[in-house]
């Protein structure tokens, strides 16, 4: 396997929640709990989970827009401390948004919008005046026509409006990508282009991806590994193939059997696990496994008290946070 | 309220029986909307029919006029800018575009309601849930508050909401996302109606949420037996819920079938682009075939068939020729392609030509509809 370009150790993110007059802090909001993972190069990890399970807040840490309330981000195994070292370290870690319509400038041209990534950064790269050129390159690069280069993101559909972040994203030639969500809010038809894009990207330059997003679908086509989150943490993680076809933890199951597949005779046999209630606050998330409170498999004295590891099961590279983990096959086949 | 009650169902609502024809028939309808660019045409001469206790998916992209056409059933179009410019929608035989406002009050929330995307904005920030839905009971059905109050508790245990009793005080902003689309749905089934609309019902939520979601509108629909029209983009929502499926394309039906013959062989090149493009979780694909382009600017709609700018199979007459007719092609099946017949039997061949995925001005974003 190839060498490893982004490492999260024991990742740890709270928000103080704070109430009254004198804003004491009355708790924290877990958002992302002790998260490990290794990300390789040219590799595509893809991280699933529901709504406020903390994946987006994962990849805001990744790139280093939020700080870490402890744990660290290491880029070739190399830890940031410094701010110079972080200034180098977001060169090589770009992030594209899941908004194209509020992450990208109105009142900036779709040439400055690319740019300006180059002339933050333009001392270190030795660069000279030639960040034109360069932005056309990008432009064609993400399948926009370069002559446009001084149209407003206005005059872009939604479709378009993305590759533009994606253009910015690459700009600096980085060896890792953060996706949040960079599809979900395209129609069908334009997320497949832009689907499309991302994986031949990662063929010409070598990116390795952390994608993040809710469509179980597109992160199976996409991704080399996934990693699913519930509540903040790791529950399963492994190879694509391997989780979607042999998922191991009641929660991955239930997601996967909740996901529709597009042919109704299919659908008609698959074995559906409907799961009630909604994710818990991670404000107050519940004791033990944090699932426990939705898992049909879930046993009184076991599930609720003891807190299950992250830990190999199974065929290798497959780890699980279960402590009946078991093997149900009939689900997505 | 009072005066509410006084006003009659229209005529011919109670003599119909279902042997007089569908519950619902939408012919030709067409709906403009004038914008600073000029007329957006959202609709343009879309047919469809309802049954009762069928489910009917109208499956489009963001601007396929999905939306417009289910607020133009309910009668609750902007216009202006909104305009209908022809067509009729015939309920129980009656046309509900002829009918006087007054009228069509009755029609609404009664005999065909609507569960909206988003519940957040749909339901009213200063109101509790439970005096929201009590309020169908009291203007509708003239009960008073302690009756009224009753009933909407039912509602609430009826979609499944833990402790209605105690959450009837609750104000939206304290459920979830799941809780309060099924606050909208009990909303919707409060007066019994013939037909339900969902716009888009589960979009905006998790999938373990809208699984829970559409087992919900199920069990309600087998119980009571309201015909069912639900507008979505989601390929994965409409095959495991659908009857039959009405493909939209730029205001118009271009593919009706059954939901099985749909996803088995699709006999429009737009509804095969869609059925290529997206991934499936059941199976690790290679690359997607993505549908090259981008949807019409519904004020410059393409000549001749709209979708032949993005259609690998466009050949002149689609460019030039007339718009190809929804034509049926037995088993309950129609398509609006001038080539379908080659296309079912597998024959047609790709013109060959790029589609260019360049620049257009941005998609006409003004009729409400969202991704």
């Amino acid at each position: 396997m190839s060498e490893v370009v982004l490492e999260a150790r024991d990742l740890k993110k709270y928000y103080p929640v704070k109430k009254g007059v004198l804003q004491r802090t009355i708790g924290h909001v877990k958002a992302v709990d002790k998260v490990s993972f290794e990300l390789h190069a040219g590799e595509t990890l893809g991280i699933v989970g529901e709504s406020g399970c903390g994946k987006s807040t994962l990849g805001r840490l990744l790139v280093q827009l939020e700080r870490p309330t402890e744990g660290k981000v290491l880029l070739e195994g190399r830890e940031l401390k410094t701010d110079q070292e972080l200034r180098e370290m977001r060169r090589d870690v770009q992030i594209v948004f899941q908004d194209p319509y509020t992450s990208l400038n109105p009142r900036m041209t779709v040439g400055d919008i690319i740019a300006e990534p180059l002339l933050i950064h333009k001392k270190d790269l030795g660069l000279k005046g030639t960040e034109r050129a360069r932005v056309q390159e990008l432009l064609e690069q993400v399948g926009l026509n370069p002559e446009h280069i001084n149209r407003y993101p206005h005059q872009f559909s939604g479709g378009q409006r993305q590759r533009i972040g994606i253009a910015r994203g690459i700009a600096l030639n980085p060896k890792v990508l953060v996706c949040d969500e960079p599809v979900s809010a395209l129609d069908v038809s334009v997320q497949a282009q832009v689907v499309n894009l991302l994986e031949r990207l990662q063929r010409e330059l070598g990116l390795a991806y952390v994608f993040i997003a809710h469509d179980l679908a597109v992160v199976r086509h996409i991704s080399h590994r996934v990693a699913v989150m519930y509540l903040g943490q790791i529950a399963e993680q492994g190879e694509a193939d391997q989780i979607y076809s042999h998922p191991m933890h009641p929660y991955t199951q239930a997601l996967m059997s909740a996901a529709p597949v597009p042919d109704p005779v299919i659908q008609a046999q698959r074995e559906r696990i409907v799961l009630s209630g909604d994710v818990p606050s991670p404000a107050n998330p519940p004791t033990g496994c944090r699932f426990h409170t939705r898992c049909w498999k879930a046993k009184t004295g076991t599930c609720d008290v003891n807190v299950p590891v992250l830990e190999h099961k199974g065929k290798a590279d497959h780890m699980v946070a279960c402590h009946f983990a078991e093997e149900l096959t009939s689900v997505t086949a | 309220m009072a005066k509410n009650k006084q006003i009659r169902e229209p005529e011919g609502f109670a003599t119909w029986t279902p042997s007089d024809g569908h519950l619902l028939d939408v012919r030709n309808l067409n709906v403009e909307f004038n914008t600073r660019d000029g007329k957006a045409k959202a609709i343009n001469g879309a047919s469809f029919h309802l049954d009762r206790g069928e489910t009917l998916a109208i499956l489009g992209e963001s601007g396929s006029g999905k939306s417009v056409t289910a607020q133009t059933i309910m009668g609750i179009l902007d216009s202006p800018p909104a305009s209908v410019t022809g067509g009729e929608i015939l309920f129980r035989g009656v046309d509900l575009l002829k009918l006087p406002e007054e009228q069509r009050r009755v029609v609404r929330g009664r005999k065909i309601a609507m569960i909206f995307q988003d519940a957040l904005s749909a339901l009213n920030p200063v109101f509790t849930v439970g005096w929201q839905i009590a309020e169908m009971f009291r203007v509708h059905r003239g009960c008073s508050k302690a009756e009224a109050k009753d009933m909407a508790i039912k509602l609430m245990e009826r979609v499944n909401i833990p402790g209605a009793a105690a959450r009837y005080g609750n104000f939206p902003h304290q459920f979830s996302g799941g809780m309060r689309q099924r606050i909208m749905i009990a909303m919707s089934i409060a007066l019994d109606p013939e037909i339900l609309i969902a716009d888009e019902p589960t979009t905006a939520l998790d999938v373990t949420v809208q699984a829970q979601i559409m087992e919900l509108l199920k069990e309600l629909q087998a119980e009571t037996g309201t015909g069912l029209i639900l507008i979505t983009h989601d390929l994965g929502v409409v095959a495991d819920v659908a009857d039959r499926i009405n493909v939209m394309y730029a205001g118009r039906i271009v593919e009706q079938a059954e939901a099985k013959e749909l996803y088995a062989s699709p006999a429009h090149p737009y509804s095969e682009g869609l059925l290529n493009s997206i991934p499936r979780l059941d199976q690790s694909t290679g690359q997607l075939v993505a549908i090259g382009g981008l949807p019409p600017n519904l004020t410059k709609i393409p000549e001749g068939c709209a979708f032949n700018p993005r259609c690998r199979y466009a050949q002149d007459v689609c460019r030039t020729g007339e718009v190809p007719p929804l034509v049926d092609l037995g088993g309950n099946r129609s398509s609006a392609c001038h080539f379908v017949s080659e296309l079912v039997a597998g024959t047609l061949q790709p013109n060959g030509l790029q589609v260019v995925t360049g620049i257009q001005p941005a998609v006409a974003e003004e009729n409400g509809d969202q991704a």
